[in-house]
Formats: C-alpha cells, structure tokens, sequence
C-alpha cells in the first residue's frame, strides 16, 4: 500500500478548496458562528472541523476514505485490522473487553490496570481474575505479569475468555507477549493488551516486541501519547482471530456518532509521519533518553532506571524511550518532586507517584529541554533534599474482590468517612491520577492498609479521584 | 538598489538600518547568522532576525556587563562567561592583568568563528593565552562547577531561541553554586519598556532573586537596542553595588572607557520609577 498517502488528510484538503455551501452541522460553518474560537484556534482549523459526508467518510460505517486511511494504518502496525478511535484510549480498551467477555464471564488480568479496564467490566458484567503484579520494593512500582503466575492463574480459570495484559507498564516494564500468547491460545483464550504507552514499538526493532508482532489478538494504541496525532485519538488493532464487523459493533455502541475529523485527520498524518520518518524520530528520542538517564544517575540521589532491571521474568523488557526516575534517595516522593519542577522551575512531567517521577521524551523535545529537566532536578537536590527514610516503601495492595465490579457498581450503597470503612466493600474507585490505577475499585474491601495508603497519598498531595464526593473524604460503601 | 534591515520591536514598531551588503548569511544548528555591513553603524551581527551588535554602539553594553562588577570587586581572578560569541565581553575583560583566567562557554560555534572574520573589533581578544572557550549549553557547563569562579558574567541572547535556558531559576541556582563566597553574577537583563521584553525582565529578577540573597538591575542606554533603553542584572552573595564601589581603585587602573566611569556607576543603579515599580511587582 501507499504509506505516503493520508487519505483522510487529502479529502479534507480537497474539501476545503471546494468551497461547498454548508447547511449542516456544526453549526460554526468553518469558524464564522463563532469569532473568538476561531481566532484562537485558526481559521484552518475550524474549516476542517466538519461533519461527516460523502467525500469524507463516516467513522461508524466506513466505506471510503476512513476505511483506506484504516487499512494503512492495520498495514503499518502489521494488523489484520485497524479502527480509528476519538473517544481516548479509554474507548478501545472497553471496546476490546467488551468484545470478548459477557457478563458473568471471566477476563484474567494484572490488578494495576488502568481505570477504563475495570470501568469496562463495569459497563459489561465481566468478572475479572486478577493476577499480582510483582513490585520492586526498591523502586516501588508494579512490574509486569510472571509466565508462572499467569500459568496458575488460567489452569485454576480454564473457562476464562480473555486475558488483558497492560504491556508497557507506565514505567515501561514490559511482560513476556509472545510467551503469555502462546499459553493463553492454547487454553483458546484471547490476548488483549492495553498498549496505551507502546506506539513506537512498532516503528523501531530494538524496542520490546509489540503486541501485534507477539501474535495478540487485539490491542488499544494511543496514538496520541507517543505518535504525534491528537489527544483523545487512539487505534484499536486486531489480529487475523477476530472478527472485526463484530468489533466494530461494539465500538459503536458507545462510540460518537459525529467523530471529529480534527483527530482522525491527527491520526492519518501520524501514522504516514511515523511510517516515513519514525525509526530516525525514535532513535533520537532513545538517544536523548539516554542522555538525560545517564545525566541524572550522574546528579546522585536519583535513580533513573533501565534495562538493568531486566530479569526476563515480571521485567521481561524495558522500554528505553521512557524516562523514569526514582527520588527515594534525596528523601522526596515523587509527587513532592513533580508539584516542585512544575511550581519552582515551570517544568511539566507526566507524573509523579510516591516514589518516582516520569518524564514523557518525545519527538518535540530538544538537548535544551533536556538540560533543563537535569539541572532543576540538581537543584532540588541540592536545595530541599531530606533524610529518606520517611518515604513509604510500598505502593501495591492486593486487593480482596468480593464482588464483580459492576454488582457492586450498582448495588445500594451508603456514604461513609474514609476513615471509618475499614471492612466495608467499596462501591467505587478510588485512583490517584495519573496513573490513573485504581488503589480501590467497586466490589473490593476495604482495609486498614488501604487507608493508610489513601491518607499518605492525600498527605504528599497526589491528586486523588474516583469518588462522588470531590474531597475525597467519603467513600461509597456497598450496604450490608 | 535601497537595503534595509528591518528588526520588528512590537508589532506596530520597527526598526531599520540601511545596509551596504550582506557578508555572511548561515543557518548553523542554532540558529540562523548574518552579517551586515551598514552606512552609519559599521558592521552588524545579526542571529535569528535579531540585531545583537553594532560596530558603533557595541562599546556601551560591553563596558557596562564588565567594568561594574571588576570596579565593585577588582581581586577578582576566575571569570565565566556564558554566551560573548562576538567576543567583546572577552574583550574587556583581558584589559584587567589581575584576572588569571577566562572560561567562556559559548553554544554555537559558529557565532565565533563568524565574528572572527567579520568583526575584529568585538572578537580580537578571543585568543588571549588566559581564554578557555568551550563551546557546549551553558546549562549544561554549570551544573557540574562548585564555588570556582568570582564572577559569573551571562552574555546571552533573548529568553527565546538558544538562549532560554539561560533565563531559567535552575540556571541562576546553578550558577549560584558555582560561585566563590564573594560571587557576582552579571547577566544582561532584557529592557523594561516594551511589554514582552519587560515581562521577561520581572521574570528573570524573580528568578535571580529567589537565588541570591543580593539582586540589583542598572540600565544604559543602548541606541540600537528596542527602544534603547536596556538593563543588566547584579547579583551577589555579599558585595553592594554600589556600596562597595572600589572607585580610587579603579580609576587608579587608568583603563580608558568611551561609557563607563565611576560616576556612571553609581547613577546607573538608581533607576526610573516605572522600572522600580516593574521590579517590585516581579
């Protein structure tokens, strides 16, 4: 196929020169409705922010452009076939649970998923097995699925229909794939893997193997995250054991009906921009990665971590694009860490958990940002470093499930302080973001250890969410 | 055939200057660098669009961002400069026997080799046996220095482009440390009038300030600089500006300046009321 060609990209442009008369929605007509937005955002963009129509396709029932700019893209990551998502990643991954499991049916998966797995479960009945993710003390992050837990996991749940593996980890841990595919099809079970943070891996051979190459039979790329398109745009790509007409339905059965041609336009470019260019672009970002990595450990006190983590089991892979550095040492969590670049030195990183900080390095980022980033870090070593054993060691909780996420989801429930519900079932989540990895999810019990941990949380002032109170002080608890 | 250098100040403000013929014109990987020769300011060094020097006025910022600090502590001996790529800073700096040694840390090495050739009169000095260039990001450079230089001079370009990690806290804090205990450090400190500049001016002194326990600014008036009217920081870990003036000393140097005296020095700290209001609202 023609990977220098953006079909998508080249039927709006070839719209926007046929000066069609609009009585349609949205009812900005190419900006002139409204004055201000269009100023800001450019005229260029407003003109191509239009509904779908003939010459342009429609996302719900592609036939034409959107179905090329689809198969390109399904080419390009070696995929049977490829869906343009608008509504996040968030949306493929729900898609891909739902497609498999039913309600009452069992998805094995590692318990540090994102949110919108175990939304996902919510929305369709499904019951999730968990499996324990290891964690490295040191460090304390989640590491990746073990051959042997995954093993006993399926032989103990033969009946479950799918297994979601979260394949690179946030941190860039990454699981043995090709391993958990070849059990896991043995046992006729699907392999989804959420590849929220793995769209390079696809366009560089020395990167972990990605899902698709390891034979998964469905994956949620978010392009937008490390591919250069548009936030809220992402793939959801399947292999030759699904049928996509299926998946497709799924898709749309929460999918807009008025996809915006802003993100699918962002997607088609970055597809073709990633094809064409994105071995140089990911050699540069490792390099630069590197740079900064060998930079910080250089500073003392910090720990930037790499493939040494390596131990061909729970850290099967690394992924070396991925800047991760652990602050244990100068006596400062990482959100402390985070809230001090970003208030102090008016730098932006992705996120900060208890112990680590990570910086997303992409394609945009110049040596100068990167000195930048080493030399605030330097100085708040230098300036607000304390003794470091007060940091807790410990940020993984294996959770006791009671009951499916979506019975308790739905159940009656009371309010009660956090405080007080030691013992209760909890009827809804509680994350801090991001990550965005539920510390609580509805149907589990709550313990005293989990208070503990919330309280620390809101203490070293990460950004909790999940609850229906804002403040995070009530917790909705399934009634007795 | 009429040529003009046009440098856009403000939106609806700009400036020109009628050049003879263009000598130079590269994109290094930088930044873009032009040298121009013009009827009434001699020759211009001009990088991304932006007029850095002239022939005919570059004496007054290069007398002002040297001979303030030497006259408050004349025992200084370890210099720094960051940025100087024309090298006029450089240039001042070796009239003063008592300095031992020159580190000057300049990202674009082009920038020297060009004002080498094209303007002697800023770049002569460069090779002075007490020099040491090293042409990497300033940034960089400092993080790995401690309590080693007296003086800490940033000649750098506008807090856009290249120069932008060098209007950073980090940067100030790491300068900071590479200090001796009577640290000064001088950095040339944007103008207070046009809206943009002045913005970035209050920024970098809150910046300076949040490091130093000591921040000053003193100004000069610069013709081809927006609209003329530039600043320089002073920060120090002890030393007063003007307080601590060592004027017999250095008028005893008997060093011959076209801008700078003693006098200047002690005026160029009292500043207008707009500008004291800028730098208190910071």
């Amino acid at each position: 196929m023609e990977q220098k060609k953006a079909p998508i990209y080249e039927a709006l442009l070839k719209h926007k020169l046929e000066r069609i008369v609009h009585f349609d929605v949205p009812g900005h007509k190419g900006g002139r409705g409204n004055k201000e937005l269009t100023e800001f955002l450019g005229e260029n963009c407003l003109k191509v922010d239009v509904n779908s129509m003939k010459p342009l396709d429609n996302l719900n029932h592609p036939v034409s452009v959107i179905k090329y700019a689809q198969e390109l893209a399904a080419e390009a990551f070696g995929a049977n076939s490829c869906f343009f998502i608008v509504n996040g990643t968030t949306a493929a991954v729900q898609a891909m649970v739902m497609s498999v499991c039913k309600a009452g049916e069992k998805i094995i998966m590692p318990r540090n998923v994102h949110k919108s797995a175990i939304n996902a479960l919510v929305l369709s009945g499904a019951i999730p097995v968990y499996v324990n993710p290891g964690i490295n003390k040191r460090l304390g992050i989640a590491l990746g699925m073990s051959i042997i837990d995954i093993e006993k996991t399926i032989k103990k749940n033969p009946d479950a229909k799918a297994i979601l593996v979260n394949n690179p980890t946030y941190y860039g841990i990454c699981s043995n794939l090709r391993k958990i595919v070849e059990i896991a099809h043995k046992y006729n079970m699907m392999v989804l893997v959420d590849e929220a943070h793995g769209t390079h891996f696809y366009f560089e051979e020395n990167l972990p193997v990605s899902a698709m190459e390891a034979g998964a039979d469905m994956a949620a790329v978010s392009m937008h995250k490390t591919g250069g398109s548009l936030t809220q745009s992402s793939i959801l790509l399947c292999g030759e054991n699904v049928n996509s007409d299926y998946i497709r339905q799924v898709i749309n059965l929460t999918q807009t009906t008025s996809a915006s041609y802003l993100l699918l336009s962002s997607l088609d470019l970055a597809r073709k921009n990633l094809v064409l260019n994105g071995k140089e672009i990911i050699r540069k970002i490792i390099e630069l990665s590197q740079y900064a990595r060998d930079e910080i450990n250089k500073l003392g006190g910090y720990y930037a971590f790499s493939k040494e983590l390596i131990d061909r089991d729970a850290i099967y892979d690394f992924d070396i694009t991925k800047l991760s550095v652990n602050t244990r040492d100068i006596g400062l969590s990482g959100v402390e860490v985070y809230d001090i670049l970003r208030d102090e030195y008016g730098i932006q990183i992705e996120f900060g958990d208890l112990s680590n900080i990570l910086a997303v390095i992409s394609s945009g980022d110049r040596d100068m940002e990167i000195e930048r980033l080493v030399s605030a870090l330097y100085e708040i070593k230098r300036i607000y470093s304390k003794d470091s054993t007060s940091i807790y060691d410990h940020n993984y909780i294996n959770p006791e499930v009671v009951y499916t996420p979506q019975k308790a989801f739905y159940s009656n429930k009371k309010s009660v302080p956090i405080k007080n519900s030691k013992g209760k079932i909890s009827g809804e989540f509680i994350m801090a973001y991001p990550p965005g990895i539920p510390i609580l999810a509805p149907g589990e019990r709550i313990t005293e250890e989990i208070i503990d941990y919330i309280i620390y949380n809101k203490e070293k002032g990460s950004l909790l969410m999940g609850t229906e109170d804002m403040n995070i002080e009530n917790i909705k608890v399934m009634e007795e | 055939m009429e040529l003009w250098f046009t440098e856009k100040h403000i939106e609806n403000a700009r400036f020109s200057i009628k050049i003879k013929k263009q000598l130079f014109s590269e994109q290094s990987q930088f930044q873009r660098i032009d040298i121009l020769e013009s009827y009434n300011f001699g020759k211009i060094l001009v990088l991304d669009g932006y007029l850095m020097i002239t022939e005919k006025d570059e004496f007054i910022y290069h007398e002002m961002i040297t001979h303030v600090p030497m006259a408050v502590n004349p025992e200084i001996k370890d210099v720094l400069v960051i940025g100087a790529g024309d090298g006029g800073t450089i240039r001042e700096l070796t009239r003063y026997k008592t300095i031992q040694k020159i580190d000057m840390v300049e990202i674009d090495e082009m920038v020297v080799k060009t004002c080498k050739k094209y303007i002697p009169q800023t770049a002569s000095k460069l090779d002075d046996s007490r020099v040491n260039i090293y042409f990497e990001d300033g940034l960089k450079y400092v993080r790995s220095k401690k309590e080693e230089y007296d003086l800490i001079i940033v000649d750098s370009t506008d807090p856009f482009g290249p120069g932008e990690g060098l209007f950073t806290k980090e940067f100030y804090g790491n300068c900071y440390k590479a200090l001796k205990e009577n640290g000064i450090l001088i950095n040339q400190h944007e103008s207070p009038y046009y809206p943009k500049d002045a913005l970035a001016m209050q920024k970098a002194h809150k910046k300076i300030k949040s490091v130093f326990p000591l921040a000053y600014v003193y100004q000069a008036h610069i013709p081809t600089y927006p609209s003329g009217h530039w600043l320089f920081g002073f920060a120090s870990k002890g030393f007063n500006p003007v307080d601590d003036l060592k004027a017999q000393k250095w008028n005893s140097l008997g060093l011959k300046t076209r801008y700078y005296n003693t006098e200047l020095h002690k005026g160029c700290f009292a500043l207008p009321n707009y500008v004291k209001e800028l730098l208190k609202n910071a």
